[in-house]
C-alpha cells in the first residue's frame, strides 16, 4: 500500500528551498523524498529546509532516508535544516543523533535566520 | 521449524501520541547495561553514547541483504516475531549476541561478545527501534560500525514475504576502516548477515539465496571523527583480555573473568562460560 505521505515543495528565495513533509516517512518514500529535492531547486540551492509540522509517523526507515539525504546534501556544500517537530520526533533526532548534523528549530522564521547566519 | 503465522500485536496507545511513539527507544546520555545476561562479558557499551552513520570516520555503505521466503505461508510480522526471538541463535559461530530478558525491544542493550579475524571485540548494540515487522540496533561508540541495522519483513507484489538486513554505516574509526577495506571485516560482516538470514528462512522451513545490494553514499573520511580510536572496543578488548592474564582464543571458554577497568565507559565485566568454537549460542 502506497505511503500516506505528501512532499510539498517551495523556495523561500534563489538558494533555500523548502519541502513540506506529511503524513507518513518510511523507506517507502526515498523515491518521493528525493524527487521533492529535486524539485526545490536540488543542486542548484544552497540550503535544504525540512517542514515536518504534519509528520504523523516517521520509522527505522525514514531516519535513514534522512541520512541519504543528508549525504547528498553535503556532497553539494548544501546546509540541511528542519523544523516543526513535535517533542517525540525531536528526541528520535537526539536518539540516533542527527541533531548534531541538522540544525533543529522552531519554526521556518527561526530556520530561515539560522540559514543565512 | 517456527509456529504457525500470527497476527501482528496491537497496541494500546494514547491517541495523543504519534502512532510510532511505542517503537522508539528513549534517548539516552549514556548507554547503560542494567544487569549482564549469564555468559556474557559486558565492556565497551555501559557509559557510552550511541553512534549513528553520521559520527563515524570511513566511507559510509549502505548494505541491503534479501532474502525471498519463498514458499513460506508466514506473514511479515511472524517472521519478525520469530526473528526478535532467536536473533541470538541465527548468529555464526564466533558471533555471540546476549539480549536482554525483555528481548529485542526499544532502549534494551544487546551484549555482543564476538571474535573477528581471531580477536577479540566486545561491544553491544542499542535497540533504538522495534515494531511488528522490522526492529533497528544502533551502535554504540567504540563499535567497529557507527550506524545502524534494521532488520525487517515486508511482503513484494508478487506475494512472497522478502527477509531484510539493511545497515547504514561507517567504520568507526581509521584502524576498523583499514580492517574492513583490506583484512576482510567486510566480507566478514556480508557473510555474518547472510548466514542469520539464512538460518532464519532454515527456521521458517524454507531456503533460498541471499541477494546483496550496496552503495557507497558518502565516500569521504571524517577526519574530525579520527579519534574515535580511543574508544576502539577491539583494542580495548585486548588489552582487557590482557590484563585479564587470558589470551583471547580461550578467554571465553574459562568460568570467570576477573573485572577490570573502573569509571564511565569501563563496565563490569562478568562471566561463565560460552565457547565460540563449538556453538553459536551463549
Amino acid at each position: 500500500m502506497a505511503p500516506a505521505t505528501t512532499m510539498a515543495t517551495r523556495r523561500l528565495n534563489e538558494t533555500t528551498g523548502v519541502i513540506d513533509i506529511k503524513g507518513d516517512l518510511t523507506s517507502a518514500c526515498e523515491a518521493a523524498l528525493m524527487d521533492a529535492y529535486v524539485r526545490a531547486g536540488g543542486e542548484r540551492l544552497r540550503r535544504i529546509v525540512l517542514n515536518f509540522g504534519a509528520l504523523e509517523y516517521m520509522n527505522s526507515g525514514g531516519i535513514g532516508l534522512l541520512v541519504t539525504l543528508l549525504v547528498r546534501a553535503h556532497r553539494q556544500n548544501q546546509r540541511l535544516l528542519v523544523y516543526g517537530l513535535s517533542e517525540h520526533y525531536r528526541e528520535i533526532f537526539e536518539l540516533t543523533r542527527l541533531d548534531d548534523a541538522i540544525g533543529i528549530y522552531n519554526s521556518e522564521t527561526e530556520a530561515a535566520a539560522a540559514a543565512y547566519a | 521449524m517456527a509456529s504457525l503465522p500470527r497476527e501482528p500485536e496491537t497496541h494500546e496507545r494514547d491517541l495523543t501520541e504519534p502512532r510510532d511513539a511505542a517503537y522508539w527507544a528513549k534517548p539516552v546520555a549514556r548507554l547503560n547495561v542494567a544487569r549482564v545476561p549469564p555468559g556474557a562479558i559486558s565492556l565497551n557499551v555501559a557509559g557510552r553514547r550511541v553512534a549513528g552513520p553520521v559520527q563515524g570516520f570511513g566511507q559510509m555503505w549502505l548494505k541491503t541483504y534479501r532474502l525471498r521466503l519463498e514458499g513460506s505461508s508466514a506473514t511479515p510480522a511472524h517472521v519478525v516475531s520469530v526473528w526478535k526471538e532467536h536473533l541470538a541463535h541465527y548468529q555464526p559461530k564466533a558471533n555471540h549476541f546476549f539480549p536482554t530478558v525483555p528481548g529485542v525491544a526499544p532502549g534494551e542493550v544487546v551484549l555482543i561478545n564476538a571474535v573477528v579475524e581471531g580477536m577479540p571485540v566486545l561491544t553491544g548494540v542499542l535497540v533504538a527501534y522495534a515494531d511488528d515487522e522490522s526492529f533497528t540496533l544502533m551502535t554504540p561508540e567504540g563499535h567497529p560500525e557507527s550506524g545502524w541495522v534494521t532488520f525487517s519483513a515486508y511482503r513484494e507484489e508478487a506475494g512472497c514475504v522478502i527477509a531484510q538486513v539493511q545497515s547504514i554505516a561507517r567504520a568507526n574509526d581509521p584502524v576498523y576502516e583499514f580492517g574492513f577495506r583490506f583484512l576482510g571485516g567486510a566480507r566478514q560482516q556480508e557473510r555474518i548477515w547472510t548466514e542469520v538470514l539464512g538460518a532464519l528462512a532454515a527456521e521458517l522451513g524454507v531456503r533460498g539465496q541471499v541477494m546483496l545490494e550496496k552503495a557507497c553514499l558518502d565516500t569521504r573520511f571524517q577526519w574530525s571523527e579520527a579519534k574515535n580510536i580511543w574508544q576502539n572496543a577491539m583494542i580495548r578488548s585486548v588489552l582487557y583480555m590482557s590484563v585479564s592474564r587470558l589470551r583471547w582464543p580461550g578467554v571465553l571458554k574459562l568460568a570467570h573473568v576477573a573485572v577490570v577497568g573502573s569509571g564511565r565507559g569501563q563496565d563490569v565485566g562478568a562471566s561463565v562460560a560460552c565457547d565460540p568454537a563449538t556453538d553459536r549460542r551463549a
